[in-house]
This record gives structure tokens, C-alpha cells and sequence, in this order.
């Protein structure tokens, strides 16, 4: 059992799913309450990474961070080495190939909320920000804890992405499930199944926590 | 010579085709077996044959009037889709041990084994990079401007087991080890170094040989230094009553067939020892 790919696939899920918060909160809110015209753009793009296969997300991504691309170039300047085969590259494509899966529940429950208790809020002199921190955030937390859990869940099953940009390196860019895909490969299917059915069995227990937790905290509660 | 090998029905008029659908419905499980002569080989290639096989192919319908329907793809996936039941006639497998292998698990006709060529290891250096590889051979390895190595993966590629074999050997495999990056198949290894994501790459000299210029520099990595990659075809269950299969894997030893593959950075095969 390949426990460093298990731990490393769990830190990128949770890495990646608290950045699509920060990321995605203001998306969502821009696309649930902007008047502008040519919104649906936005959700549009934000929704294209559901449209391409990941492989081929991946292979754009490879490209982009190439010494050849102005951004693969500008990072090396930037950091000093190269993106591609980096714990940071899987984090950043991962952001993008889970982020409608995280913006796409989030807008839909700010979307949700009763427009006049906005007004209301307003009409007392709340700002903007403590409206949202005030009303729109709790009541669309539901929303929200899906959105996370959909982000969270999506990337500890990614193969594709990380499979192109990756580089199946022990410790930093090998996954679980590069992990079972190369065993597969060397015809190793006991190994497989061990790994596999301990990936869905975690993701299983920590979905069941989200959820549980999402409709009512006493549900998972263990002592009453 | 197309218009001719083409299925008779194209030149029938539209509307008789919903009747010709439905007897061809009835008589399918009958004739299936009668009409396998007319349809395509089709055949599993590993990832390391795809420019060859552009040329292999319209040979062979050149020569027998049969067509390939080719898929690419790693040894590895292939074996496991066979021997779940893929609908395969012929197997290219990038190295032996999985026709041999498919051949004990009962999915594979035995005594069909033919190989076909031996590949051969070359290094790739990106465009742009300081070194000279024609000077000083896999040591510009150890040059700090070669930042990652791309080689296929040892565990399941056969283009990966060579490559570890030949660093071992050379002496530089445990000063390598930290740059290494590894690509899922030859091909995908291919593409770290193309696009400039790897500054090095030992790769398969077929993918290198596409007809295309490549940018960069090339080195012929020596072949005593890795045990030979060779290269089986086998034919599988399910083209085992097809003549154009049988036909297919006897073209691969055929002098016609070798100059392709031999065009193309292929070795001929080693003196078959079984």
C-alpha cells in the first residue's frame, strides 16, 4: 500500500479545495449578482474545464508551463525553477479542472437567496461585505459545504491532469491514483484493488462526515 | 482499387437500405464467421509503432488487399483490455513478455508469436541546452542546465527498463535519480521534452524518426549497454479464424515489412530462440 501517494493525494485535495474557497467565492458572487450583460461568459468559461477531456486539460496545461510558453518561462524567472513535475503544478491544475465543481454549487445557492432579505440588509445600513458575512453566507452554507466536498472528492479521484503534468515523481507528484494506475500496469491488480478499495472507503467516511455535518451536526454526533 | 474493396451496399439505392438492415440483423450471428475475411484486421500497436505504422499499413493493403484499423495505446492497457475481452485480431506489443503471457492465460493463439523488430534507446537533448551529448555521451546528464531527465516508467514500460538498465550501467543512475521524471508511456515521455517541460529524455529512436525535423540533439544511446527490447506480435482468439490476421502477422517477417520497420529506428529482431 502506497501510503505517501494516500497522504499526498489528501494534502492536494485539502490544499486544493480551501483555495477554490478563496478562489471561488467571489466568482460565484460575481456571477449570481452581477448586472452586467456579458456574465454568462464568465460562467461559461468557468464551466469549460466539465467540456474537456482531462488529458487533454493536461496536455494544455504541460504546454502552458513549458520553457517555451511566456508563462512556463515567467515562472522559472520568477521562482527559479521550472513548473511542470512540481507539487504546485498538480495544486494549480487541479484548481482549474475543479473549479466549476466548486463555483457552479456556490453560485447557485447565492443565487438562492431571497433577494429581499439583501434589500433589507441594505435598507439597515449593512455594507456589502458584512451582508454577505451576515446573511448570504448562512444561508447558502449548504451550497457551500457541497461545493467543497464536490471540489475535495474531484480531486482525490484526478488522473488526467495530473497524469500530463505530473512526471510520477515519488513524494511530490505521485498520486493514489497514478499509483494504481501504474500498478495495474505492471500487472500488479491485487495491489490495485488493496489501494483502490482504500481510496473509496476513506473518500466514502469523509463524504459521509461533509454531508452528515451539512444537514445536521447531531447526525455524526457519536455521544448523545 | 478502393472503389472495388468497397462493401456492396454503398452502391445500392437509400431506400432499400432499412430492409437490408434488418436481413443483415437476421443473418448476422450466421454469417459473422463467413464475413470476417472482409472486415479489417484490427490491431492493438504499442504507443512506440504509430509513425511506422502509417507506412506498414498501406504496405499490407498494398500487397494482400486487407486494411488495419490500428488503435495506440501502452502494452500494459492492452493486456488487461485483452484479456477482458477487447475485440482485438492482432496484438504489437512493445516487448515479449506480455504476448507470452496472453498466450498462458489462454487469450492468445499459441505458437503465433512473431517478433517483429528490436527498438532502440536514443537521448534527446531540448533545444537550447548547453550540452553536447556527440562529446560526452550521457554525461551532460550531470549538467546543472539539464534540470529533469524524462524516461518512460521502469515499472510497466519496456522503453523505461531499458533506460534504468543503461543509467545503471553507465554508472549514473543514482546521481540521476533526483532529476527524473517519468512518463507514462514512450510517447508521452516523448512530449515532456517537446514542449520543453524536461530538459533531457531518453526516448525510443522510432518517435524520433516521424519524417519530421526535430529541434534539439539527438545521441544513439550504445545498445550493449540495455538488454534488447524486443518487440512480439501475437494473434488473439479473436482473430484466429480471420485469414487477413494470419496474413497480417506473417507480413511482419517479410523483407518489405523490416525496411519499414528499420526505416522507421527499429533493429531487426534477434535470432528467434524459441
Amino acid at each position: 500500500m502506497d501510503w505517501t501517494a494516500l497522504w499526498l493525494t489528501f494534502r492536494l485535495a485539502a490544499i486544493v479545495s480551501a483555495a477554490l474557497l478563496v478562489i471561488g467565492l467571489p466568482i460565484a458572487w460575481w456571477i449570481a449578482f452581477s448586472r452586467n450583460r456579458l456574465s454568462f461568459l464568465v460562467e461559461a468559461v468557468v464551466g469549460l474545464p466539465i467540456v474537456l477531456p482531462p488529458t487533454v486539460l493536461g496536455f494544455y496545461l504541460l504546454v502552458a508551463m513549458g520553457s517555451r510558453s511566456p508563462i512556463g518561462a515567467a515562472w522559472t524567472r520568477w521562482t527559479g525553477h521550472p513548473l511542470a513535475f512540481t507539487f504546485e503544478a498538480l495544486v494549480i491544475g487541479s484548481v482549474i479542472y475543479s473549479l466549476p465543481f466548486a463555483v457552479q454549487p456556490f453560485a447557485a445557492s447565492f443565487a438562492s437567496v431571497d433577494p429581499a432579505l439583501l434589500a433589507a440588509s441594505a435598507t439597515l445600513g449593512a455594507s456589502r461585505w458584512r451582508t454577505f458575512w451576515r446573511v448570504v453566507f448562512p444561508l447558502s452554507l449548504p451550497g457551500i459545504v457541497t461545493g467543497f466536498a464536490l471540489s475535495f472528492a474531484h480531486t482525490l479521484g484526478e488522473f488526467g491532469v495530473v497524469l500530463m503534468i505530473g512526471g510520477d515523481i515519488p513524494g511530490s507528484t505521485r498520486t493514489i491514483s497514478i499509483s494504481i494506475y501504474d500498478q495495474t500496469q505492471a500487472l500488479d491488480f491485487a495491489g490495485a484493488n488493496h489501494a483502490a478499495l482504500t481510496l473509496v472507503l476513506l473518500s466514502f467516511a469523509m463524504l459521509c462526515l461533509i454531508y452528515g455535518l451539512n444537514r445536521r451536526v447531531w447526525a455524526v454526533w457519536p455521544f448523545k | 482499387m478502393p472503389i472495388l474493396s468497397r462493401p456492396p451496399v454503398a452502391s445500392f439505392s437509400l431506400a432499400r437500405i432499412p430492409r437490408l438492415l434488418l436481413i443483415a440483423l437476421f443473418l448476422f450471428p450466421v454469417t459473422s464467421a463467413a464475413q470476417q475475411t472482409s472486415q479489417p484486421v484490427t490491431v492493438a500497436a504499442a504507443a512506440d509503432l504509430k509513425f511506422a505504422f502509417a507506412d506498414l499499413s498501406r504496405d499490407f493493403q498494398q500487397q494482400t488487399h486487407y486494411t488495419l484499423r490500428v488503435t495506440y495505446g501502452s502494452s500494459g492497457n492492452f493486456f488487461a483490455q485483452i484479456t477482458n475481452g477487447a475485440p482485438f485480431d492482432v496484438f504489437l506489443s512493445a516487448d515479449v513478455a506480455y504476448p507470452e503471457k496472453l498466450i498462458q492465460a489462454h487469450a492468445a493463439v499459441p505458437g503465433s508469436l512473431v517478433r517483429y523488430a528490436r527498438g532502440a534507446l536514443v537521448l534527446w537533448i531540448a533545444p537550447g541546452i548547453p550540452v553536447d551529448p556527440s562529446k560526452d555521451g550521457y554525461g551532460v546528464l550531470l549538467s546543472p542546465s539539464v534540470r529533469k531527465v524524462a524516461i518512460a516508467n521502469p515499472h510497466h514500460a519496456p522503453y523505461g527498463r531499458a533506460a534504468e538498465a543503461s543509467l545503471k550501467k553507465a554508472g549514473l543512475y543514482a546521481k540521476i535519480s533526483p532529476k527524473l521524471v517519468m512518463g507514462e508511456n514512450i510517447a508521452q515521455t516523448a512530449q515532456f521534452v517537446e514542449y520543453g517541460n524536461a530538459q533531457a529524455g531518453i526516448i525510443a529512436l522510432s518517435l524520433v524518426r516521424s519524417g519530421r525535423p526535430v529541434a534539439g540533439k539527438l545521441w544513439d544511446i550504445p545498445m550493449d549497454s540495455y538488454p534488447p527490447i524486443n518487440q512480439a506480435a501475437v494473434l488473439l482468439l479473436h482473430g484466429q479464424s480471420s485469414p487477413a490476421a494470419r496474413a497480417f502477422l506473417h507480413y511482419l517477417s517479410t523483407p518489405s515489412a523490416r525496411t519499414i520497420f528499420q526505416r522507421y529506428g527499429f533493429k531487426l529482431p534477434a535470432a528467434e530462440d524459441n
